[in-house]
Parts: C-alpha cells; sequence; structure tokens
C-alpha cells in the first residue's frame, strides 16, 4: 500500500449531464513514469483536476502520497507539481519573473532547487527576460515544467504536456522526463499521442471516461492477440475503401502510408494481395505487423 | 509576508507592462477631470428669449433695454405677432417668449398693475427654468424701478402718498460664495473618478486571470485564500490614494478648490471608500467567466451609483424610495464627503455618519469576495 504514490478509487465526475469520468480505479507506484493515454475529451483532464484538488469528485476518493484529495488538499498542494494542458503561466511577466514568483508563491528559491530544473532551464536561460508569451511552444512548455518543478514536488501532474508542440521538443521533452524519474520523482502524464504511450512504464487507456486497460505499453501491444497486416498499394483511398469491403477484415485503419487489416485468424498475407491485384491495385505489398498501441486502442473501443 | 508581497510585486509588474493599462489609469482621469469640471456647469447662460412687444412704449423699451444688459440671455428677435413667435419656439429657436400686452404702460398706470406672460420652452429643463427664474427676478425689480418712479407722479395727481413697501430679499451662498460650480463640481467629479477606475480595473483582474487559465496554475499552490485577495486589492488601493493626491493637486492648481477641512479626513475616507470599491470589483470578477461581463456588470453599477450619486442632482430632490438607494452607493458617500469637507471645512465628527455606513459597506462587499473566491477554487 505505502508503494503506491497515487491510488484511485473508484472516481466518478459529472457536470451535469455530461459524464466525465465514471468508475475510474488505477494505482501508480512511486516513481513511476505513467501515462494515461486517450483521446480528447476522454475524461483525462477531469481526472488530473481531481488528483490535484481541483475538483471534488462526485463519488469515490483519491489519495496522492497518503493524502486525500479534498480533505487534506492544503498539505497535498505542497508536494505536488501541476502543469495544465493549457499554458498557464503569466503571459506577460518574463520567464525569470515567471519562475521566481512561483518559487517564492512555495516559500523556496530558485537557487535552492536549482539542480531539479537545471538541465531544462539552461535552454531556457538566453530568454531569461523574454516575455512568456513571446516564446515558442516548446520552450513555454519547458518554462511550465520548470515552475512546477521549482518547488521540489513529490508528484508531478502533466496534463498533455506534448501537445501543440513539434516533434524534436515532443522528443526532448521524454528525456527530460525520464531524468526527471531518476530523481525519483512519481510522474503521471497524459497525451492523446499514442505513439508516447511507449516511454512510458505503465499507461492506462482512457476513453469516455472509463479505463480500458491498464499495463506496460509491451504487455498491451502483445496482448493484441488478433491477426494483423499492414497493406500498402499505389491508390491509398481506392485501398481503404476496397479493403473495409472485405468480409473476413474485421476493421481497416490507414497508418501512414500503410492500412492497417486485423482479419480472421486463417488469412494469409498472399491471399489478401490476391484479391487486391482482382480488384486493379498496383504495386501492393502485404505483410504481417505487430500491433501498435492505437491498433489496440481501436481494438478496444 | 514574503508571498504576499510577490504577489502585490507581480500586480505592479504586469500593470507597468500592459502598455493600455498605465494611460488608462493616469491621463484618462485627469482629462476625464479637467473636461467634466469645465463641462458639468450647471450655470445657466446664453439662454435664447424672444419678446413679442405689443405695446412698444417707454416702459416695454426699457425692460428689454434692462434684459438686454444681462448676459444670461440672447434676445433673438422683438416679435410683433404671436405667430411670429410661435414659430421662433416650435423651430427650437428661442427658449423663452416673453409677452408684453398692448397697454401695458397704460394699465400700468391706471390699475398700477400689469400683466406680463412668459411662455417657456420645457424641453430643455434646465435652460427653461433657471431662465424663467432669472427673468423673473430682472422683472421684479424693473417694477420696484417703475414703481419707485412712478410714485412721485401719482403723488401729484392728488392721491394718497402711500409709501411704496419695498421689500428685497438678499442670498448669501454660504461655503461658495460666488457659487462657482466648479467648486462644488471637482471635489464630487475626483471621488467618482477615483471610484470607477478602482472599481472597473479590479473587476477586470481576477477574471483575467480566469481567462488566460492562470488561475488554475495560482489554486494548486499552498497559496492563502486572504492572501491572493490582499495581494489583488492593495495594489489597486495604492492606485486610487495616488490618483486621489493627484486629482487634489490638480484641483488646487488649475481650479483653486478650496480645501478648508482635515486633507487627512479626505484620505482616511478615501482608504475606507476604496476598500469597499475594491471588494466590489472582486465580487464582480469572481462571479464573472469573462472580461466581458465583468465589465459589463461594473458599468450597470456604475451608471446607477453616479446618476444617484448626488454629484448632478442633489439627494434630497430624489424621491424619497430612491434617496434610500443612495445608501449602499459608495459614490454617494464619497462626493458627500469630499463637498463637506474641502467646501465646509467639516471635521471628523460631521462626516462620520458615511465613514460608518462606508465602513459597513466594506465589509460586507469583501465578506462577498472571499466567500465567492472560495466558490471557485
Amino acid at each position: 500500500m505505502v508503494n503506491n504514490a497515487i491510488e484511485i478509487n473508484n472516481i466518478s465526475k459529472s457536470y451535469g449531464d455530461v459524464t466525465a469520468v465514471t468508475g475510474v480505479n488505477l494505482n501508480i507506484a512511486k516513481g513511476e513514469l505513467f501515462g494515461l493515454i486517450g483521446p480528447d475529451g476522454g475524461g483525462k483532464t477531469t481526472l488530473f483536476q481531481i488528483l490535484t484538488s481541483l475538483l471534488i469528485p462526485d463519488t469515490g476518493h483519491a489519495i496522492v502520497e497518503g493524502l486525500d484529495t479534498v480533505k487534506d488538499f492544503r498539505k497535498l498542494r505542497k508536494i505536488i507539481g501541476y502543469m495544465p494542458g493549457r499554458f498557464s503561466l503569466y503571459p506577460d511577466l518574463s520567464v525569470h519573473e515567471n519562475l521566481e514568483f512561483f518559487a517564492t508563491i512555495f516559500n523556496t528559491t530558485i537557487e535552492k532547487n536549482y539542480h531539479l530544473i537545471e538541465d531544462i532551464y539552461v535552454q531556457l536561460e538566453p530568454f531569461k527576460s523574454r516575455r512568456a508569451d513571446k516564446l515558442s511552444g516548446g520552450m513555454k512548455q519547458k518554462l511550465a515544467l520548470c515552475c512546477a518543478l521549482i518547488h521540489q514536488p513529490v508528484v508531478l501532474f502533466l496534463d498533455e504536456p506534448t501537445t501543440g508542440v513539434d516533434a524534436v521538443s515532443r522528443e526532448e521533452f521524454w528525456v527530460m522526463l525520464k531524468r526527471l524519474k531518476q530523481k525519483g520523482i512519481t510522474i503521471l502524464v497524459s497525451t492523446p499521442y499514442m505513439d508516447e504511450a511507449s516511454q512510458c512504464e505503465r499507461i492506462a487507456l482512457i476513453q469516455d471516461g472509463r479505463i480500458l486497460q491498464v499495463n506496460t505499453p509491451t504487455a498491451v501491444t502483445s496482448g493484441f492477440d488478433k491477426t494483423l497486416f499492414a497493406v500498402r498499394s499505389d491508390d491509398s483511398y481506392k485501398l481503404l475503401l476496397d479493403l473495409r469491403t472485405l468480409p473476413f477484415a474485421k476493421r481497416t485503419e490507414p497508418f501512414g502510408e500503410y492500412m492497417h487489416v486485423t482479419t480472421e485468424p486463417d488469412v494469409t498475407a498472399e491471399y489478401i494481395a490476391q484479391i487486391l491485384n482482382s480488384r486493379g491495385h498496383k504495386s501492393i505489398e502485404v505483410k504481417p505487423t505487430s500491433a501498435t498501441v492505437e491498433d489496440v486502442f481501436l481494438d478496444l473501443m | 509576508m514574503v508571498r504576499l508581497y510577490y504577489i502585490i510585486r507581480k500586480e505592479f509588474i504586469q500593470i507597468r507592462r500592459n502598455k493600455a493599462m498605465l494611460p488608462i489609469m493616469t491621463i484618462l482621469p485627469i482629462v476625464q477631470l479637467i473636461l467634466l469640471s469645465y463641462a458639468a456647469d450647471n450655470e445657466v447662460k446664453n439662454v435664447n428669449l424672444d419678446i413679442l412687444d405689443q405695446d412698444r412704449s417707454v416702459y416695454s423699451k426699457q425692460l428689454i433695454e434692462k434684459i438686454r444688459i444681462s448676459d444670461r440671455f440672447n434676445i433673438i428677435e422683438i416679435s410683433s405677432s404671436m405667430h411670429q413667435a410661435d414659430k421662433l419656439m416650435q423651430d427650437g429657436e428661442v427658449d423663452i417668449i416673453l409677452a408684453i400686452p398692448p397697454q401695458f404702460e397704460v394699465d400700468f398706470h391706471k390699475n398700477k398693475a400689469g400683466d406680463l406672460q412668459l411662455l417657456v420652452n420645457a424641453i430643455n429643463g434646465q435652460q427653461a427654468t433657471v431662465g424663467a427664474s432669472y427673468l423673473s427676478a430682472i422683472i421684479q425689480s424693473f417694477n420696484q424701478e417703475i414703481r419707485a418712479d412712478a410714485a412721485p407722479s401719482l403723488a401729484m395727481t392728488g392721491s394718497m402718498p402711500e409709501p411704496m413697501p419695498r421689500i428685497s430679499t438678499e442670498y448669501a451662498y454660504w461655503y461658495n460664495p460666488d457659487l462657482n460650480y466648479k467648486y462644488f463640481m471637482v471635489p464630487g467629479i475626483l471621488g467618482e473618478l477615483v471610484t470607477i477606475l478602482v472599481m472597473l480595473l479590479t473587476a477586470m483582474n481576477i477574471v483575467r486571470e480566469r481567462e488566460i487559465g492562470t488561475i488554475e496554475q495560482i489554486n494548486v499552490t499552498p497559496i492563502k485564500k486572504w492572501q491572493f485577495i490582499l495581494g489583488k486589492m492593495i495594489p489597486f488601493l495604492i492606485l486610487g490614494m495616488v490618483l486621489m493626491v493627484i486629482g487634489l493637486t490638480l484641483g488646487k492648481l488649475i481650479f483653486d478648490v478650496p480645501m478648508r477641512g482635515n486633507l487627512a479626513i479626505v484620505f482616511a475616507y478615501c482608504f475606507v471608500n476604496l476598500t469597499a470599491v475594491l471588494g466590489l470589483g472582486l465580487f464582480i470578477s469572481n462571479l464573472s467567466d469573462t472580461q466581458q461581463q465583468a465589465m459589463f456588470t461594473t458599468f450597470f453599477f456604475v451608471i446607477i451609483f453616479i446618476l444617484m450619486s448626488g454629484l448632478f442632482t442633489p439627494i434630497e430632490s430624489m424621491p424619497e424610495w430612491a434617496q434610500y438607494f443612495t445608501i449602499p452607493n459608495p459614490i454617494a458617500h464619497f462626493v458627500s464627503v469630499m463637498r463637506a469637507v474641502l467646501l465646509k471645512g467639516s471635521g471628523f465628527a460631521d462626516v462620520a455618519y458615511h465613514f460608518q455606513v462606508t465602513a459597513i459597506l466594506a465589509v460586507v462587499f469583501n465578506t462577498l469576495a472571499i466567500w465567492s473566491y472560495s466558490k471557485v477554487s
């Protein structure tokens, strides 16, 4: 029990008629880098707001580092770092002023906890006196992360930190998170990008306010027990339409330059290629492939 | 304490950095003070007058001369027919028609009385009523002159030499002997401006943090409610006080407004008043989701507060129910205190009532502000 940094017990929350999360149960171990994966509107942000004491759940309760998010919210706010999905720093304050402000609010100084943010802050240092709203998307995220870290939180909540950030910055961001994890910080991060799931130690797939599955990214993908092919031809759109008419193809989804086709177990690659050939496709390529988190997700939906 | 200091410092940095905010807070109120004080002048000059002189006698000519000397009237036309005079009023060319009947002079000698008729265009209320009373005053004095002139001649005809009763009323305008409207308006307008500015700026403030999302970040920090609210109030309180200093200085330099009372009372009251207004502003801010909503809600209050503040129309002449509405109106108290202390030299005891009511308002508004903030966090 003591090993869990976050315990979520049967939490539900609705806004009027709209249910945001229903009956969520989840345990996250201390020091874990845990990903909450799901599309927009899946209930990720609501869950974050409950865990950071901004929202009171309708039912159930959540414990973060032994503190109840409703009863012990004052103590809780001292030990958690939260980075909301929307950029929430003062746009008219400079990089340094923002950081200093948040440090002071937590009764600490930048110097005292500089070791925590050093790796990230060195990249921001050249823009120290620039106003926060004049920063690029990636820089904004780095500043927000610094501000969330400056009081040395035990648990870090990052709500879609990589949304709207370029691919390189996203990659960098995950490297930073892994470094923070090595410092013993528990990190709960949410993302709508399925390809980022493999960066986490464990992930929870969330959709329409329900947790669909919780596991390690490899266990999630290897647990996919259906036959999956990656198919390509010269006319992608026609290919998609044709594949969707095949009786043995349970699901066809575009996936980069390939179509991912989930089929009956006894279907072979040659068989699919043969049919496509008869429908007039050129330069056909069909190969068995292993499932990604996205395939699993779409299958669970 | 360090935390509070940083919140206040952050507020000041933001105010300084906002390119629109600084001019709004400094230059605009000063321009308004000067402009409004010159414009909000209740003195009636240039009343347009048509005289329908159907008598064309010596008396009627004397009366017209007497009116012409007064600088308050523009004699647009000496009409000869009612029809012509009527048309001028219809067209809005004249505010008042003074009709001198035929046989005016003859009647006066015969009956010791003459009837004059004043037709007043009441569309422009102020101009008409005040103009009419000025005109009546001129006619009164003319009346006394001709009676005095006529007395000897009447005596010669053998009638009883009655002594003419000459009753005259003299007015003394206390606290503002020259009836200088600027003395009257400047303190009131200053109080009003400081209140509105502080209220509007505060109302827009917390809601702005909500709009840009910073409130979410703030809410997960250990900032206490009172620290956050105080951190918002103190900067605007300081600004309001500074504006008051600037305003009073300008009032003295430009308009030479008398400052008979103790200025410490003015500033002490300003402090209490701004505390109340800040509370109201924060309350509005907490209830609003966007700056636009906050602005319109503030306008609603501000317009009622100004029109019912006694700044332009005396509270005493409002209907009784409306007078009760001025009790929770911070601007009404501010205007009263400013005028009482500056013009009358009132001491603390004289304005203690306003202090008490405003202090109660401050407690009520700020309780509402803190209560409504806890609802959102």
